[in-house]
């Protein structure tokens, strides 16, 4: 029974000189739904917890200079969704981020959280890959910013390098007829955890698509970015061939696991077809932007 | 029907004595007591599927600071196996073994060793300091592995026909010549069917707290189906005489039949007299599902033969069950009910009772009921199709009826079953039009119900209000119930009639909370009480009036003459006597006792519609009616409530519910997270309809409802999916990676278009 | 372990106490606090039966941290009704048969009432899908759905 130590600093400053002096044995608490959920089964015991809500740049939302936007690592997906703009520019990404759990849970668990719990089907997470955002890191080496489909590097892992912590996310401005989507397949109807998701972002221009990313989660150990399915997308008018193309992209790209959420061939058959219906509601937001 | 129509309180919607309570978050569950000196006990359980324990060295555990009492099998009570002793419908033999591992660990979770310490987390730490020396064993999970021939065999001295076996038992339901039967059939149908053990799920962990004094007067606060049930138990496992022990029926956070019997109470009474200090234990959720419940997963075939005009001849099941790792399974409700909604001429049902290294079942709403009505109302719907039948007319032209011989005994009394058929029939429901991949589904069930023992205890305030205790604990609402009945009795306003579950040193013996008996049996014995107050009541009045106690009437809370020739008198109300009680014959109170008779099986019909996803085999249930003969719905919002939850809980039991095992013979799925029990967006509202056939055997024509509404829902859900999908699924849950890989049949797209 | 002290508002009266560094809110609750009407049936966040909200906004309060309670304003179960005057929907649940065991209750009736803030008509779908992080087993949810919804409606009319 060691001892535990909860420090809640003010500055980023703080917190990253504390988390790196702790080592391995520390953790960051951002909402907190999926760290105590591992403290209470025994899977994780740490020596300090890191609260990083204090700090005001992890919590905030800004609307960036060039009309993106820099969303805090620590904001809860209930505090995004009441934000006045950006479930207009990203509506994908906020209904992903709000697929985090119940009501409750919406209430404090956040897309830093998802990211760097290295879940594979984090649902946040192909989403925001889709989106093609960045993160900010900060440890004590200073800033870096990589794409959020670097982060994740198996199960369970990230690729933050010792001390570093997920400061933001940053999404670039929306060009005129772009959307996004994201849906996921879970037995029930709510609290599952998704046994496919997919993330779609485009956009369309006359008709013809013009740019797309998708993202793919909960097939293989890390969330995938499915080039050869954005591609097939690309310069087409999503017409049948193209979703089909896509789909069969997005089928090729499933490396998963039989476990008791899914089994191979369900999740391989269920990535197309939820390609397809995430497409279909991105490409409907698109055209009416 | 007579249906009672001119009744006050009988049928009213009233609110529940224990109700403020729950909704202010003052009602006291069995984790919610404390007491001063209190302390805390875990539980170190079995890593193995199947092991025989060598040793067990509590040493380093017990000098812990902070630990003050270490437990393992050497302090349970042993019941030898060879000798069975039975407890209602339970055997000490296992009940001592499943408490606590006494040769062997027989499953995951298995408790070895208990611990008390001054804190959670200290004697959490102790149990990990705890060292068995385990001598892992072969093992088995499912019922295939369980009965090869070179199976593991959980306890040698278990045997079937001559041989050490895991087959535990055999229960056979005969009646007329089967062979004859299948004979004289021109359409038969035989199919295959399994289901998944599915946990009750109720939301509240078991719980206990235990004091135990130098006197070993034991107290316990519990959550539980029956305090008496608990008393016994703990009396039996630690050799406390049942008169020092007072077991405190703590509010109850459901049950639905896991709480039958008991799992820390025992342990924590050691632990308490061990300690000298008041010993509080709370299962993790993680514990209620590795160790507690389920019911069994099962395998059956029927086969049901009929003449072309749809006269069922014969009708044969086999059903095995598991047990968990002790003997136990609920055959008797799979063999005794599956047939029992039809008149059938020839009839055999044979249940196997099959081990296998899992926590030993337990029961689960109208035990095996419904694992043998999903086989056989399956089949009927195949058998309907067959003859071209509607489903609800092959049932009403076969349907059981007053006089008919059910295969397990008993001949029905007037019974309601041809009405929920005629009602299903006419519902809108039935005939409602249905979209593309909808598919409707419709399905029968039938529950034994129960009655027996059971004690009431009414007394008169002296300021003319009414205290009733009875002594099943209520998880639904009966306490409502009964206060509707003695308010009726006694022709005042139900809000001054308290009910109250006593305690086993403050009311008689009484059953458990269980097999749809509580309001049945409840009901009894608070009418009898208060008759016999009545009674006194009258005789009071007339004592004051010097007249004949016959002369005098007892309405509208008050004696009145029975007529004018009695003479002219004021009415005397229950204040007014009850005031004149110390002076005209002292407290006014009764109390009754009785193996109570009667109860008389339930019935219900369903009508379920479904939509698929044919791309991700997803179902959903998108509308349900429920229709039961109910007898009479004393209160009828709890009445329906018990329907609504019954049928949830089918639909989870139907679509995703399951314990899903990993390699290493371990519940890989021990949450609600990965357990799938339905949430609020799963469901569409849930309709009923409840038809009153009274039972002619009691007081108020009460049947019990509780168990009926989970019987014929898997059936319903499977049968509507057929109709989407032109497509049977013969196993549960019908999951959509099962209903996807079943969407390859080229035939589906087709039958649907 | 040392002890951490937190001082909080919770159902609008100050209150301190001591908790361990690891404790969750739903310990300090149901511990030292003695406000025992929040439940714990997971200790997960699947069941919903220890809701609370923390400054309005509905929690799980066995997913928090009992220090992070520091400067916060909770609401419990225990501080729904008015004195002995229950909240609409406390009295809307025993009308309807709402509830049967009552496990479950209390994070309903804390579940439902941050949805009336934030929604005051919602559809049934709305609230199917608000209250599908709130387990009960007895019920079929049935009648919850319907006690919440019919409240919303008085609740509309009283305040006209």
């Amino acid at each position: 029974m060691s001892e535990l130590r909860y420090l809640a600093p003010h500055t980023l400053d703080e917190a990253i000189a504390a988390f790196a002096a702790a080592g391995s044995a520390a953790r960051i608490l951002a909402g907190g739904t999926d760290l105590l959920v591992q403290m209470r089964s025994g899977a994780v015991k740490p020596g300090l917890i890191v609260d990083i809500k204090k700090i005001a740049e992890m919590t905030a939302i800004e609307q960036t200079a060039d009309g993106g936007f820099r969303i805090g690592a620590a904001v809860p997906g209930a505090v995004l969704s009441e934000h006045p703009r950006f479930g207009r520019a990203w509506p994908g990404v906020l209904e992903a981020v709000n697929l985090i759990g119940s009501t409750q849970v919406q209430g404090r668990a956040s897309a830093g959280g998802n990211l760097c719990n290295g879940s594979p089907a984090g649902d946040s997470v192909p989403a925001l890959v889709a989106a093609g955002a960045m993160v900010t890191l900060q440890g004590p080496n200073g800033r870096r910013e990589i794409k959020v489909e670097d982060i994740p590097a198996g199960p369970g892992r990230t690729n933050l390098l010792p001390g570093e912590i997920l400061v933001s996310f940053t999404l670039p401005p929306r060009p005129k007829g772009a959307s996004d989507a994201y849906l996921r397949m879970i037995p029930r109807t709510e609290m599952d955890i998704a046994v496919v998701g997919v993330g779609v972002n485009l956009t369309i221009k006359d008709g013809v698509c013009t740019a797309a990313r998708v993202g793919l989660g909960a097939v293989a150990p890390t969330v995938l970015l499915v080039e050869a399915a954005a591609k097939a997308l690309i310069g087409s008018k999503l017409d049948d061939a193209a979703l089909k193309a896509a789909a069969s992209a997005c089928s090729a790209a499933c490396r998963p696991i039989d476990d008791k959420r899914g089994t191979i061939v369900y999740r391989t058959k269920v990535a197309g077809v939820l390609l397809k219906r995430t497409v279909a509601i991105a490409a409907a937001r698109a055209r009416e932007n | 029907m007579n249906v009672i129509s001119n009744n006050k309180w009988i049928g009213q919607r009233t609110i529940r004595p224990d109700g403020a309570d729950k909704v202010t978050g003052r009602a006291a569950f069995a984790a919610d007591t404390n007491m001063p000196g209190m302390i805390w006990g875990k539980v170190l359980r079995s890593p193995h599927p199947h092991a025989r324990i060598k040793s067990i060295d509590t040493s380093k555990a017990e000098a812990l600071p902070g630990v003050k009492a270490v437990v393992s099998a050497r302090d349970i009570v042993d019941f030898p196996v060879d000798k069975s002793v039975m407890l209602g419908i339970q055997d000490m033999r296992w009940m001592c073994r499943n408490v606590m591992a006494r040769e062997k660990a027989l499953f995951p979770g298995h408790p070895i060793a208990a611990v008390a310490a001054t804190t959670e987390a200290i004697a959490a730490h102790a149990c990990e300091l705890i060292e068995v020396d385990y001598e892992v064993l072969p093992w088995s999970i499912e019922i295939d592995d369980a009965i090869r021939p070179d199976a593991p065999i959980l306890h040698d001295f278990l045997t079937f026909e001559g041989k050490p076996s895991n087959i535990a038992g055999k229960l056979e339901v005969k009646k007329g010549d089967i062979e004859q039967g299948f004979r004289e059939a021109e359409v038969v149908i035989e199919r295959s069917f399994s289901t998944r053990p599915v946990h009750q799920g109720y939301i509240e962990p078991h719980a206990c707290l235990v004091s135990v004094g130098a006197d070993n007067k034991t107290t316990i606060w519990s959550s539980s189906q029956g305090q008496f049930m608990v008393r016994a138990m703990t009396a039996y496992l630690t050799g406390i005489p049942q008169s020092d022990i007072r077991a405190i029926p703590a509010e109850i956070g459901g049950g639905f039949g896991g709480k039958t019997i008991v799992y820390l109470e025992p342990l924590a009474t050691l632990l308490a007299k061990k300690s000298g200090r008041p010993v509080k234990m709370v299962m993790t959720r993680e514990e209620v599902m590795r160790a507690t419940g389920p019911t069994s997963g099962s395998k059956s075939t029927v086969k049901i033969g009929a003449k072309k005009d749809g006269t069922i001849v014969a009708a044969q099941g086999t059903f095995w069950l598991q047990a968990g790792a002790l003997p136990g399974s609920p055959i008797r409700g799979a063999v005794g009910c599956s047939f029992s909604p039809y008149d059938i001429p020839h009839v055999l049902a044979v249940g196997f009772d099959v081990l296998s290294n899992r926590s030993k079942v337990a029961a689960y709403r109208a035990p095996g009921a419904p694992i043998g009505a999903y086989a056989v109302e399956c089949v009927l719907d195949e058998l309907a199709e067959a003859l071209r039948m509607d489903p609800l007319e092959l049932r009403l032209k076969n349907a059981a009826k007053q006089g008919t011989k059910a295969a397990f005994g008993p001949v029905f009394p007037r019974i309601g079953y041809i009405e929920t058929l005629e009602a299903a029939k006419a519902h809108p429901h039935y005939t409602a039009p249905l979209g593309k991949w909808q598919g409707r589904g419709v399905a029968s069930g039938f529950w034994f119900n129960a009655g027996g023992e059971s004690s009431a205890q009414v007394n008169i305030t002296e300021d003319g209000n009414v205290v009733v205790t009875t002594g099943h604990p209520d998880v639904g609402g009966s306490r409502a119930a009964i206060a509707n009945i003695c308010a009726e009795l006694l022709g005042i306003d139900y809000k001054r009639v308290s009910v109250l579950i006593g305690d086993t040193a403050t009311i008689g013996f009484s059953n458990l909370t269980g097999g749809s008996r509580v309001l049945f049996a409840s009901a009894i014995v608070v009418t009898q009480s208060t008759d016999k107050i009545i009674t006194t009541l009258r005789e009071r009045a007339a004592k004051i009036w010097e007249i004949d106690p016959e002369a005098v009437k007892w309405e509208n809370g008050a004696a009145h003459p029975a007529s004018p020739n009695a003479g002219q008198f004021e009415p005397l109300t229950l204040a007014e006597l009850a005031a004149k009680a110390p002076v005209m014959g002292g407290p006014i109170g009764a109390g009754v006792q009785l193996n109570t008779e009667g109860a008389e099986g339930g019935f219900g019909t369903h009508i379920c519609d479904v939509e698929v996803d044919p791309e991700l085999g997803i179902v959903r249930v998108i509308r349900y009616t429920a229709v039961q003969d109910v007898g009479r719905a004393i209160h009828p919002g709890y009445v329906e409530g018990q329907i609504q939850g019954g049928v949830a809980q089918g639909i989870g039991w139907a679509l995703n519910e399951e314990y899903i095992y990993n390699k290493s013979g371990k519940v890989d799925n021990p949450g609600f997270l990965d357990y799938r029990m339905p949430v609020c967006s799963d469901l569409p509202m849930l309709d009923t309809v409840m038809v009153e056939v009274p039972n002619p055997k009691h007081p108020q024509g009460v049947k019990g409802v509780g168990e009926v509404p989970l019987v014929p829902v898997m059936a319903a859900v499977a049968n509507a999916i057929h109709n989407a999908l032109g497509k049977r699924f013969y196993s549960l849950p019908m999951s959509p990676p099962v209903v996807l890989e079943g969407m390859e049949d080229p035939e589906i797209r087709q039958a649907a278009e | 372990m040392t002890k951490l002290h937190v001082s909080t508002t919770i159902n609008g009266e100050p209150v301190e106490f001591l908790c361990d560094p690891g404790d969750t809110m739903l310990d300090a609750l149901r511990g030292p606090l003695g406000l025992t009407g929040s439940k714990e049936g997971c200790a997960s966040g699947d069941c919903g039966a220890c809701s609370i909200t923390l400054d309005d906004r509905l929690v799980c309060s066995c997913l928090m941290l009992a220090v992070e309670a520091e400067g916060r304003d909770l609401q419990t179960i225990e501080g729904m009704a008015s004195g002995d005057r229950l909240h609409p929907l406390q009295q809307k649940f025993l009308e309807m048969a709402a509830l049967q065991c009552g496990i479950c209750t209390s994070g309903m009736l804390v579940a439902s009432d941050a949805l009336l803030r934030k929604n005051p008509k919602p559809s049934e779908e709305e609230v199917r899908f608000w209250l599908a992080g709130n387990l009960c087993r007895c019920t079929g949810y049935d009648k919850i759905v319907r006690a919440v919804m019919e409240t919303a409606d008085e609740m509309r009319e009283a305040a006209q």
